[in-house]
């Protein structure tokens, strides 16, 4: 069972602002997720590696070798504010 | 109050010197202009995907095998998230329970983990103050973002600042001598986090802890921890609490400002990188990353002093600073001359020392004196045909003009005088000279010896063996 204070928890670490009726419906919803995910509890799971990937490849690599990088007004052109041949930000810190 | 214990484990970030970043082709640079080194991948665009750096990979498994690491037969990378303007994709790609390595050691101290990770983008803080507080706007550059990071986690083994900072040193010079960074700590290529606390001695508990931040030189690394400690005892001798919180490092005054404390900053929800799939080492990975191994500095260190009788300190210096390492290796190829453990001084006592008052920051190996005629010299004063000041003249000849040091000796009329009638005179007459102190040794203060000896030293110019001085006037004030 979800409480609602979770999901203000997690609605803050995404950057979500949901208003108290949205938080009381995610409350309800997630919960009822988690409740069907957890019929794979049902299941005796003893000895089985937990499954990472789906794809059954390893050592997918690359050769350290440069490539082109983008022109700098290419790179910033959808930037909305650039500024000193950056992408200016508001402060995190202010 | 003394009864409390330091408790300093050490997170260290190497910046690896691959041509290219972690996960895309840009290639790594510093100082250049902002965002020329970017691209759809290491900015983040929909639709791109990151493909692992191999080179990166075999340096990672480098540091693991010079650290004695345990290699992870699989290693996975995750997804850490939050949200901050240095990283573009609002999650950083680390490695959470499956390090490309587990358990190692380094000088003693236990290595918990060593795993690759990219760096995020450099954020230049503009407005009115330009520190980080207060600042109005950022910049971010991304030339940095995507950089291969390898990050070092340390036992909480250290038990004072200064063999934290002594670690941290051995620890580059460790790095240093595998060619995979350039470990430069004002340059941010090696960064050394600290994380601080204290107990009561012999308490098996850990105290709450705080992490220390932005110490970029290995004196800073020092200055911080002492500070830090300092806090936590003053703040328990008061009877409060430390808080678990990050710390920023100000250079300027040694002062420790708490960062804002990012709200949940600590909750990065880690999950498998979708993106990229399992590295499992291949023989021939590990082959490569352990090829040309060089003798670590710690083990070098061992050998000297266990195996060579050198004593700790100079044995610290040829393990650590390659250039006087190869110069003694040299030296003790030599065929003959003074013993290991005398050479060994020589070398890291007056070489080092002339060497550096010579101005130039001089390599030992292009010096004059050759590591072949510092050896020599060590056999001289070890022998006993010379006295040490007059091996010291003999150096300070050696590094001037290079040479052979019997013949400077020769030439210099340095040989030692011991027992003969010359350094009896010497003697007397240094006793005259001192009458008060002669009084005094005769009446059975030995200290007062001192000012005879110094009289004969100067009388002789340092051609008298010291030992040998002081059993003389002993002997002539009745006292021997």
């Amino acid at each position: 069972m979800i409480e609602k204070g979770q999901v203000v928890h997690v609605a803050r670490l995404a950057r979500l602002e949901l208003s108290e009726q949205e938080l009381e419906r995610m409350a309800r919803e997630l919960s009822g997720i988690l409740e069907h995910v957890d019929k794979l509890s049902e299941l005796d799971l003893e000895g089985v590696e937990p499954t990472l990937h789906v794809v059954a490849l390893q050592n997918v690599l690359r050769p350290d070798e440069p490539h082109a990088s983008l022109p700098p007004e290419k790179a910033l052109e959808s930037a909305p504010d650039p500024a000193e041949g950056a992408f200016r930000v508001p402060s995190p810190q202010a | 109050m003394s009864g409390l214990e330091a408790v300093i484990g050490l997170e260290i970030h190497v910046q690896l010197a691959t041509r290219t970043k972690m996960f895309c082709g840009c290639e790594l640079s510093f100082g250049d202009h902002a965002n020329v080194h970017t691209c759809p991948i290491c900015l983040a665009h929909p639709g791109t995907l990151p493909v692992t750096n191999e080179r990166a990979v075999i340096y990672g498994l480098r540091i693991a095998a010079a650290l004695g690491c345990e290699v992870a037969p699989r290693s996975i990378f995750h997804r850490k998230n939050y949200f901050y303007p240095d990283s573009p994709k609002a999650y950083q790609i680390s490695q959470y329970d499956f390090p490309l390595a587990g358990p190692g050691e380094l000088g003693g101290i236990r290595v918990h983990r060593a795993h690759l990770e990219e760096d995020a983008a450099k954020l230049i803080h503009v407005g009115e103050s330009g520190r980080i507080h207060g600042s109005g706007a950022s910049l971010v550059d991304f030339n940095r973002g995507g950089t291969p990071l390898v990050e070092i986690v340390t036992e909480p083994d250290l038990r004072s600042a200064a063999e934290a900072r002594e670690w941290a040193q051995l620890l580059r010079a460790t790095l240093r001598q595998l060619d995979v960074s350039n470990v430069n700590m004002e340059e941010g290529s090696l960064r050394v986090d600290a994380n601080v606390s204290v107990r009561p001695e012999g308490s098996g508990e850990l105290g709450t802890k705080s992490e220390l931040k932005n110490m970029n030189s290995f004196r800073f690394l020092e200055r911080g921890i002492e500070a830090e400690l300092e806090r936590q005892r003053e703040l328990i001798a008061a009877g409060e609490e430390v808080q678990q919180e990050t710390l920023h490092f100000d250079p300027s005054d040694g002062s420790l400002t708490p960062l804002r404390s990012k709200e949940y900053s600590h909750d990065y929800r880690y999950f498998p990188e979708p993106d990229l799939v399992p590295m499992v080492p291949t023989e021939e990975m590990l082959e490569e990353a352990r090829r040309d191994l060089p003798e670590p500095p710690a083990a070098r260190r061992e050998r000297y002093v266990s195996e060579l009788g050198v004593s700790e300190g100079a044995a610290a210096t040829l393990a650590f600073e390659p250039a006087y390492g190869e110069y003694f290796e040299r030296a003790m190829g030599a065929p003959g001359g003074g013993s290991a453990a005398a050479t060994a001084i020589w070398v890291t006592g007056e070489l080092v020392g002339s060497l550096r008052q010579a101005d130039a920051e001089e390599e030992p190996l292009a010096s004059k004196a050759t590591p072949e005629a510092v050896r020599a010299l060590a056999g001289l004063v070890e022998e006993k045909k010379i006295s040490n000041g007059a091996g010291k003249q003999v150096l300070a000849a050696l590094v001037a003009e290079g040479g052979d040091p019997a013949a400077i000796v020769e030439r210099d009329g340095l040989g030692q005088i011991s027992g003969s009638g010359e350094l009896e005179a010497i003697v007397d007459r240094a006793i005259e000279a001192e009458p008060e102190a002669a009084d005094e040794v005769r009446k059975g203060n030995p200290k007062a010896i001192g000012r005879i000896v110094g009289a004969v030293m100067k009388e002789s110019k340092g051609r008298a063996d010291g030992d040998g001085v002081q059993k003389l006037i002993l002997e002539r004030l009745g006292q021997g």
